[in-house]
């Protein structure tokens, strides 16, 4: 089962099982703006059930939310988060505050997913990965899948729980192989950071793409015969550090690796946890992190080559926490 | 061409005058062929003058038209002129009780209004809180066609709306004053109201925030099939919200069950709706998205009434939207007891004391005393009545507790509760 596939699954069995779910957004019937995750769905529950839209991100949401409110379990797609901004005010504003301003009393049981598709040089709007953004928000649950198994039974975790929940899914994983697994319906309040591959020399963090990089990279370091353990944050959003915690204890250093920008992002908050949380004694080096830079997203080929972090950047920080020399040249990632 | 945005059941709009292809300006009702369909003259005459007007805004280029100057544009003419509309309703054909509802419905909502102004004045109410008093007409007309099945959303000037659908009155004086006691738990305020119980699903203050989320419980309600329907009230202000344009063309698109309400008081906070749109009347946005269209004198609790139940029926039938613009006036300023008589181009203290003599109820009140359905003095006594529940209800509510500290964190992410 791949990641795409595990979101059509996940799609598929929340559509079959409940009648209240339905599925809303910009290119439901034009399977090209989602890649392969939602082929068919149209033809196999209806239209009334997955619905394209106009081009109205803000309405759709808005819909979304008020369906969700009477009884319904909403799933909105933005096929590319950068515009999803222009649906911000019912994300930030409404879904994640009614349950609070409203005393707990109204229930905006949405999920809203989110695509993250960039590369292929598509340049500055066509490229963002905004999850730490919307972490910053109580009130919105915020879940991003690293695996495909996790893109299926996370996509119904975040539909069956009672609270706003913004799924977040890379386009750059669609391709990515987990064994085939039974669905699960997991308790999302009760799901957060796991670890995906122990290890005892070095800590490496990450989430979504990010987290594939991490475990690229500790193949690569046990080659080199460094066991790195990998964990996964799996849900940012509230954002539960005991794992990372954990592990760092263990292993005594910490590398941090985020898809998004640097600045106010999920690495300095893992950093941050960290921090707080481990005795300086047990860590043997400073922590380190691996982000995009803090710059849009560029057209050019050479640019972009150099803009997202690869399995190298991620190897080298684990090479330099061991205060090794860095790797002979990698292959390229993706 | 008749315009197909406009309401299907009227008479055919004027033919166009063959030599120019544009259409006759409608020179009013008898034009309009609509004469049987008329009470006397007086309360509703706009209403069709209106629809004719509309008719023939949609063949007029808009760039052509005639924009704001600085005494205020046209559009709604005689509906926006405080010394038109003046007379008692025309209550031929209504029932003393249902009247006598709605006297009492919109004279609770002024009371309610005022008491809560001088909690802001005595310095207990601390929360922004927006008064309709002057507007009551409209949510009484409107709720006069709906039930705790449909689903009302409001903005920050809610409070008539949740009141109109029977929200509880010591739960708003406790919600006002964030004690726990409130609809929404003493965790909203004014500007954030809750009683889905009576089927008022809602108030938040980011101007035009519940147009779609309203749009998103008609969705609900036509998946429901029960002929439930949904109603977003806004302002005029929210009007110049891009969010408007957008539910208005998927409601009409996917034929939904919701009422769009423009309560078009001819203000936003300070300006002048001179100031901000080249129109005084929102309608030509519905006009836009086919979705039809009425536009009523909203201090005529009768003329909402009727036009939104015609609107109201059409949806629950299955045949989508409606837009239903109601023009009335703000007694107090935009936010709290003030009256903001130095604000926008034209409020002034002529103005208000016009606006005064437009008064909604004092209009419906005097139209039953002429027909002998009440007396002043019953007038009178269901003032002092809903002046002294108000002030029970605000003595309640100032001794009630607040909110535990916890409850900081125990609804950010809660779980249905009901």
């Amino acid at each position: 089962m791949n990641y795409a596939r595990g979101i059509r699954d996940g799609f598929q069995y929340l559509l079959k099982t409940y009648p209240e779910v339905f599925a809303i957004g910009q290119g439901l019937w034009s399977p090209w703006y989602v890649g392969a995750s939602m082929t068919d769905l149209d033809k196999e529950f209806g239209t009334d059930r997955v619905i394209d839209t106009p081009v109205s991100e803000l309405a759709t949401t808005g819909a979304a939310v008020g369906a969700s409110l009477c009884g319904y379990r909403p799933i909105v797609i933005h096929p590319r988060m950068d515009f999803m901004i222009l649906a911000a005010d019912q994300i930030v504003n409404q879904a994640a505050k009614w349950s609070h301003m409203m005393g707990g009393r109204a229930s905006p049981a949405v999920t809203v997913r989110a695509i993250i598709n960039r590369g292929g040089e598509q340049g500055a709007q066509h490229s963002q990965a905004l999850h730490s953004w919307y972490a910053h928000i109580p009130g919105l649950r915020v879940v991003t899948p690293a695996t495909a198994s996790d893109a299926r039974d996370l996509l119904i975790a975040s539909v069956l729980c009672d609270a706003p929940v913004l799924y977040i899914d890379n386009r750059w994983l669609y391709e990515c192989e987990s064994p085939d697994s039974p669905v699960v319906e997991l308790k999302l309040e009760e799901e957060g950071p796991r670890v995906l591959r122990d290890g005892s020399d070095v800590t490496l963090v990450g989430s979504g793409y990010a987290t594939w990089l991490c475990l690229q990279a500790a193949e690569v370091l046990a080659a080199d015969g460094i066991d790195a353990e990998v964990v996964d944050l799996r849900v940012l959003n509230p954002f539960e550090p005991g794992a990372v915690i954990r592990s760092v204890r263990h292993t005594g250093r910490l590398v941090a690796v985020d898809d998004g920008w640097q600045t106010c992002g999920m690495a300095g908050e893992i950093i941050a946890a960290v921090a707080e949380a481990v005795e300086p004694a047990c860590l043997k080096s400073r922590p380190a992190r691996i982000t995009l830079p803090d710059a849009p997203a560029p057209t050019s080929k050479t640019l972009e080559a150099a803009y997202y972090p690869t399995v190298e950047d991620v190897v080298n920080a684990a090479l330099a926490q061991l205060g090794r020399a860095p790797a002979p040249k990698l292959a390229k990632a993706s | 061409m008749a315009n197909p945005g406009i309401w299907r059941n009227e008479p055919a709009a004027p033919r166009a005058e063959p030599e120019t292809g544009r259409p006759a300006r409608a020179p009013g009702n008898a034009a309009r062929g609509a004469v049987a369909m008329d009470p006397p003259a007086g309360n509703t005459l706009g209403i069709h003058d209106l629809l004719a007007r509309l008719d023939s805004l949609a063949e007029e280029n808009y760039f052509d038209g005639p924009t704001a100057d600085a005494t205020g544009p046209a559009r709604l003419g005689a509906l926006a002129d405080p010394r038109c509309y003046r007379d008692p309703l025309n209550i031929a054909g209504w029932g003393a009780n249902g009247l006598r509802a709605m006297l009492g419905g919109m004279i609770a909502i002024r009371e309610t209004e005022i008491a809560l102004g001088r909690l802001v004045e005595s310095g207990d109410v601390v929360c922004p809180v927006h008064l309709a008093v002057g507007q009551e007409a409209i949510p009484v007309g409107v709720s006069h066609n709906l039930d705790a099945s449909d689903r009302v959303f409001g903005g920050h000037r809610s409070h008539g709306h949740y009141l109109a659908q029977g929200g509880d009155l010591d739960q708003l004086f406790a919600e006002v004053l964030g004690k726990d006691a409130g609809c929404s738990r003493g965790m909203g305020g004014s500007m954030h109201l809750f009683a889905p119980e009576t089927g008022f699903w809602g108030s938040v203050p980011i101007v035009g925030a519940t147009i779609p989320v309203a749009v998103g419980a008609a969705l609900a309600a036509k998946m429901d099939g029960k002929g439930a329907v949904a109603v977003a009230y806004f302002g005029d202000g929210a009007a110049e919200e891009g969010v408007l344009h957008e539910a208005l063309n998927m409601a009409s698109t996917m034929k939904l069950p919701v009422l769009f309400v423009c309560e078009n008081n001819l203000y936003a906070s300070h300006m002048d709706i001179a100031q901000r749109q080249p129109h005084d009347s929102t309608a030509r946005f519905a006009h836009a998205h086919a979705v039809p269209a009425m536009v009523v004198d909203g201090n005529d609790a009768l003329a909402v009434a009727r036009a939104a139940g015609r609107l109201i029926g059409e949806s629950r039938a299955g045949r989508g939207p409606g837009y239903l613009e109601a023009v009335s006036y703000r007694w107090y300023g935009h936010v709290g007891p003030d009256e903001n008589i130095d604000v926008g181009l034209r409020r002034s203290a002529e103005e208000l004391a016009a606006w005064k003599q437009r008064d909604p109820v004092m209009r419906l009140g005097a139209a039953m005393t002429a027909r002998g359905d009440l007396t002043d003095a019953d007038i009178d006594s269901m003032r002092a009545d809903a002046a002294a529940r108000a002030a029970q209800a605000a003595e309640r509510a100032l001794a009630a507790p607040y909110p535990e500290a916890r409850a900081l964190f125990d609804y950010v992410f809660a779980r249905r509760a009901g």
